[in-house]
C-alpha cells in the first residue's frame, strides 16, 4: 500500500527572506489548497477532533449546517503554510491568529472545496519581525478574518 | 442563562505532560499536506538550528484544546457545549514545539462576556516544557450561541 498525502505543489527551493529587503506590501506566493472528505477524515485522525460535523452529512444537516464542513483548525493550518513556506523556517513564526468567520462546506465528490490563501507584508516591526496579513477565501468569500502572523526574519 | 462572571481569572491545575512524538508530528504534517522537511527530517531541522524536528504552528492546538476541556466540561460553569462554536484562535510562540517535548498546559478563563444572547468565553492555555520554560500560549475564543428566539 502506498502512502497518500493531500496534493501539494512541488516545494520551491527558496532562500529565507531578509528583513532589510522585505518591504510593506511585499506579496507572499499565493496558494490554493484542495479539501475533500478524505482530507477531513485524515485531519480528524491526526488532530483528534472527531466532531461528526466534519465527516457525517447526516449529523451536519441535523444541526442545521448546509453540509459537512472543514475543521476551522484545518483551514488555519493551511493558511499558515503560505507564511511558513515563504519564511523558510516555520519556527520563525512568533504569533499567529485568526477569526473563524465562515464555514468551508465540503461536498462529497472528488473535487471537494478549494481554500485560497494570499498574504502580504502589512508592517515591519522591531527586532527583525514583520506582520503578514492573510486573505483566506473559499468560493470567493472570506472564511477567516483578522488572519495575521508575525514572523522573525533573518 | 449568562455564565457566572466569578469564573473570570480562574485557573485550572496544569495537565499531565503530553509527550510530542515525531511520528505524530509527521502524521499531522501529512494530514495538512505539508511536506516541509523540517517536520520529518531531523537533519533538515538541525540545518535551521532546531535540536530536533519541529511541529507545524497549529499542531499544539490539539493539546491546548484538550486542556480547555477542563473549562468546557466544568459542571459548575455550566457551558452548553452543544451550542459552542470556535470564534477566534491565536498563538504566541517562545519557540516551536518539537519532538520529545513533554508539555503541560495551564488553562485560565480570561474573560466571560454576554453579547446578543451569546456567551463568549476567552480561554488562555500556557504551554510549558519539562524544564518549566514557556513554549507557546494559545488563546481560544468560544461562543455559546443563546437559545433560538421563539
Amino acid at each position: 500500500m502506498t502512502e497518500q498525502t493531500a496534493p501539494t505543489a512541488p516545494r520551491p527551493t527558496h532562500r529565507r527572506p531578509a528583513y532589510d529587503t522585505t518591504e510593506v506590501g511585499t506579496e507572499l506566493p499565493a496558494r490554493t489548497f484542495p479539501v475533500t472528505r478524505e482530507t477531513l477524515v485524515r485531519y480528524a485522525g491526526a488532530s483528534g477532533d472527531f466532531n461528526p460535523i466534519h465527516w457525517s452529512e447526516r449529523f451536519a444537516k441535523g444541526v442545521g449546517l448546509e453540509n459537512v464542513i472543514a475543521h476551522g483548525m484545518f483551514t488555519m493550518a493551511e493558511a499558515a503554510r503560505v507564511v511558513t513556506d515563504w519564511a523558510g523556517d516555520p519556527g520563525a513564526v512568533v504569533e499567529y491568529g485568526v477569526r473563524f468567520t465562515r464555514q468551508v462546506v465540503v461536498p462529497d465528490d472528488d473535487e471537494g472545496a478549494l481554500i485560497e490563501v494570499a498574504g502580504k507584508v502589512a508592517a515591519k516591526l522591531d527586532d527583525e519581525k514583520v506582520r503578514v496579513d492573510l486573505t483566506v477565501t473559499c468560493d470567493g468569500k472570506k472564511v477567516l478574518g483578522m488572519a495575521r502572523a508575525v514572523v522573525r526574519l533573518g | 442563562m449568562a455564565l457566572d462572571q466569578s469564573f473570570v481569572g480562574r485557573s485550572y491545575p496544569p495537565t499531565d505532560p503530553y509527550e510530542v512524538g515525531r511520528e505524530k508530528i509527521r502524521e499531522f504534517a501529512r494530514a495538512v499536506g505539508d511536506d516541509n522537511p523540517v517536520y520529518a527530517d531531523t537533519e533538515a531541522a538541525k540545518a535551521l538550528g532546531h535540536p530536533d524536528v519541529i511541529a507545524p504552528p497549529t499542531f499544539v492546538f490539539a493539546i491546548t484544546y484538550r486542556a480547555a476541556g477542563q473549562v468546557v466540561e466544568d459542571p459548575q460553569l455550566g457551558l452548553d457545549y452543544s451550542r459552542v462554536v470556535h470564534g477566534d484562535q491565536k498563538f504566541s510562540y517562545t519557540r516551536p514545539v518539537r519532538a520529545g517535548d513533554r508539555l503541560t498546559v495551564t488553562t485560565t478563563i480570561e474573560s466571560i462576556k454576554s453579547m446578543a444572547g451569546n456567551d463568549i468565553l476567552d480561554i488562555r492555555g500556557e504551554v510549558h516544557d519539562e524544564a518549566g520554560e514557556h513554549v507557546v500560549t494559545a488563546w481560544t475564543k468560544l461562543v455559546a450561541r443563546g437559545p433560538e428566539e421563539a
